[in-house]
């Protein structure tokens, strides 16, 4: 028994991340999945973005998969991590590393204001408040009010002042490295905190808040650590975004940004670390690919009813999604772990209307 | 004194959009417990619908007034029934699981808005009104679009035929009863999915509704035109109290107007952060809403 936990808890991932970590030094090509040899800036951009996505929807399962928190508005604190760190860097002329734990910490204090005002409320007040709280960030970046961001032309990073490693065309298999030690951290840090003693009152605040409130235990205090953890993670993953786009783009900003998430949980299965990562990894090469098997000869030739929605990535991917939400609601994950309830069942009691209409948890 | 006129007018041409989507929303939730995000997409296809069947389907008539009227009351059907599909294909089979019956309605708005892009493309489409609706009428020497008095009539209109509807109706009888307590309205024998299909079409047709009006507000319609109502939406049913018509009237106008005058008097996005502001000052205070004394007894 401790031998096969020893394997699933170190040996497996650590053999995954390791295989991860060669790909830059693969020098053949695959010729249907990529165009371009692995080791080519142009596939290993699209890879970097794979792997931070991976990590990106973990950090968004914190709150959703396994405290039950259904948030829309993640993106927020990504795009804090994505503008912040640049406006200090290019903006202000800061050294790249002060920039970096300013922007941590802005998050870390913002995740913790904000989440205290919006867990006042549970289940879908609270998806509709974060989604307001992000709505804000996304119109003062659109803005721009002391022309910091460059509202809609978007903030490109001063290369003069990032590290040279992450700089220039040939450096991509280092920031292909850099997204992958994001995914690392991010999965090593969430299976740590999950299997803690508040990892655990999370996931039983999932299955049953009102019972953990029986228990004697502030659930108000458990789902803001939650949330505080996921977000500052997730701002950690845009400041690696900024240095893999070489900027900010308001993109990240936009609800539909975090909607992709959402998404890519669902996919890959709510609840579970591989199955979120898979997710984040799959999505966001569907989405990067399957435009270019929309605008394909084989598609070409198809007629116009079928070749629209052929050429729309997001118009497969949400259908894929809809599918998942019916058929497999453990999503991809859910397809091993057969027997047990899993992923979105495992969600059924966090997310109800009632939680939302009965009086707020006292704090004070 | 005719600025503040103007903003006024035009904030309460706003608000009714807003009530617009935000009633259906509401009602929905009320009833059955689903934040629909797919209510953009009902937005869109309302907008859609009188676009297209206004170039297409009505180009012989003659009078520009006739074919918007013909065209706008295309696009309520269309909404209509297209919320009632969404109802009873996608919501139905997945009865009392929320957290599916939300994802869906999220899936379902982000294919549909690609689904749209793929079709006529991303840009916004000009969307053909009556000349006299883009002229201005001069009151107290404001000059006010004439389209604001539209946008805040019809929204008056629904207001008025809602509260008919859910007061004098037996079917609204049954859903401002589902909305105190669904299962005690099942548990007297009574069918409660009709009325689940019956408030996804009144949803869709006040959003189509809301469609309309917006494509004759920004000349425009294009395919995420609905997304960001939507959100503004969001907020004033938070604000208004979930499953109360009359609460999201009084937010919907509240939201609006805040957003007008403090987008003119401070600077252009203040309105917006503000309206948020509003939302978290009203979360802390009185985390049901306005209204949410009346919903929250229920619970």
């Amino acid at each position: 028994m401790k031998r096969r936990q020893l394997l699933s808890d170190w040996l497996v991932p650590l053999a995954v991340f390791a295989v991860l970590a060669i790909v830059p030094e693969l020098h053949f090509s695959i010729p249907k999945l990529f165009d371009q040899p692995i080791s080519s800036p142009g596939t290993l951009q699209l890879l970097a973005a794979c792997v931070l996505f991976g990590g990106l929807a973990l950090t968004y399962d914190i709150q959703f998969g396994y405290t039950g928190l259904l948030s829309f508005g993640h993106a927020l604190y990504i795009a804090v991590g994505v503008y912040l760190s640049n406006i200090a860097i290019t903006d202000w002329h800061w050294n790249f590393w002060v920039a970096i734990l300013f922007t941590m910490g802005v998050a870390f204090v913002l995740a913790n204001v904000l989440g205290f005002v919006s867990l006042r409320v549970g289940g879908i007040a609270f998806a509709m408040v974060t989604l307001a709280f992000a709505q804000a960030g996304a119109v003062l970046a659109l803005k721009d009010p002391h022309h910091w961001t460059h509202g809609e032309e978007g903030l490109g990073a001063d290369y003069t002042r990032l590290p040279h490693v992450f700089v220039g065309i040939f450096n991509t298999k280092n920031l292909y490295w850099l997204a992958l030690g994001f995914l690392v951290v991010v999965f090593f840090t969430v299976r740590w905190a999950v299997e803690s003693s508040p990892g655990r009152v999370w996931q039983a605040i999932r299955e049953n808040e009102l019972r953990v409130e029986v228990l004697g235990m502030r659930p108000h205090l458990y789902k803001l650590q939650a949330f505080v953890l996921s977000s500052t993670l997730a701002a950690g993953g845009g400041i690696v975004y900024m240095l893999l786009y070489n900027g900010s783009t308001l993109a990240v900003t936009a609800p539909n940004f975090t909607l992709a998430l959402l998404l890519m949980v669902v996919i890959g299965g709510a609840g579970s670390r591989w199955g979120a990562v898979l997710g984040g990894i799959l999505y966001t090469y569907l989405n990067d690919r399957l435009v270019s098997v929309g605008s394909s000869s084989a598609v070409e030739g198809l007629p116009h009813a079928l070749r629209i929605p052929l050429s729309q990535p997001l118009f497969l991917l949400g259908v894929i999604f809809i599918l998942i939400v019916f058929f497999l609601p453990g999503g991809l994950a859910g397809i091993v772990g057969r027997g047990r309830p899993s992923g979105l069942r495992r969600l059924q009691e966090a997310i109800r209307p009632e939680p939302s209409l009965t009086a707020p948890q006292e704090d004070a | 004194m005719s600025t503040w006129l103007l903003l006024t007018i035009t904030g309460l041409g706003l608000g009714a959009m807003y009530f617009l989507i935000a009633s259906g929303l509401s009602l929905i939730y009320g009833l059955m417990g689903v934040l629909n995000f797919a209510h953009g997409a009902f937005i869109t296809v309302g907008a859609y619908a009188s676009w297209w069947t206004e170039a297409h389907l009505f180009s012989g008539v003659h009078s520009i007034t006739l074919r918007f009227l013909l065209a706008a009351l295309m696009g309520l059907l269309v909404g209509g029934v297209f919320a009632a599909l969404v109802e009873l294909i996608l919501i139905r089979p997945l009865y009392n699981r929320h957290i599916e019956q939300v994802l869906v309605t999220v899936g379902l708005s982000i294919a549909f808005v690609a689904l749209v892009q793929g079709i006529w493309g991303p840009d916004p489409q000009a969307f053909a009104v009556p000349p006299w609706l883009h002229e201005t009428t001069t009151i107290a020497g404001a000059h006010i679009p004439n389209d604001r008095w539209i946008e805040i009539g019809t929204a008056a209109v629904v207001l008025g035929l809602l509260q008919l509807f859910l007061r004098r109706t037996r079917y609204g009888l049954i859903i401002r009863a589902g909305v105190e307590n669904r299962a005690m309205v099942q548990a007297l024998g009574i069918d409660v999915r009709k009325a689940f299909t019956l408030v996804f079409a009144i949803g869709g047709i006040a959003a189509a509704v809301a469609g309309v009006l917006s494509g004759v507000y920004f000349n425009v319609v294009g395919p995420d035109q609905g997304t960001s109502l939507l959100i503004f939406a969001f907020i004033v049913v938070v604000i208004g109290g979930l499953g109360s018509i009359g609460g999201s009237a009084a937010a919907a106008v509240v939201v609006a107007l805040t957003q007008q005058y403090t987008n003119y008097y401070a600077s252009a996005g203040v309105g917006d952060m503000v309206v948020v502001l509003l939302l978290g000052l009203v979360l802390l205070a009185r985390p049901r809403g306005l209204a949410g004394a009346v919903v929250g007894a229920r619970a």
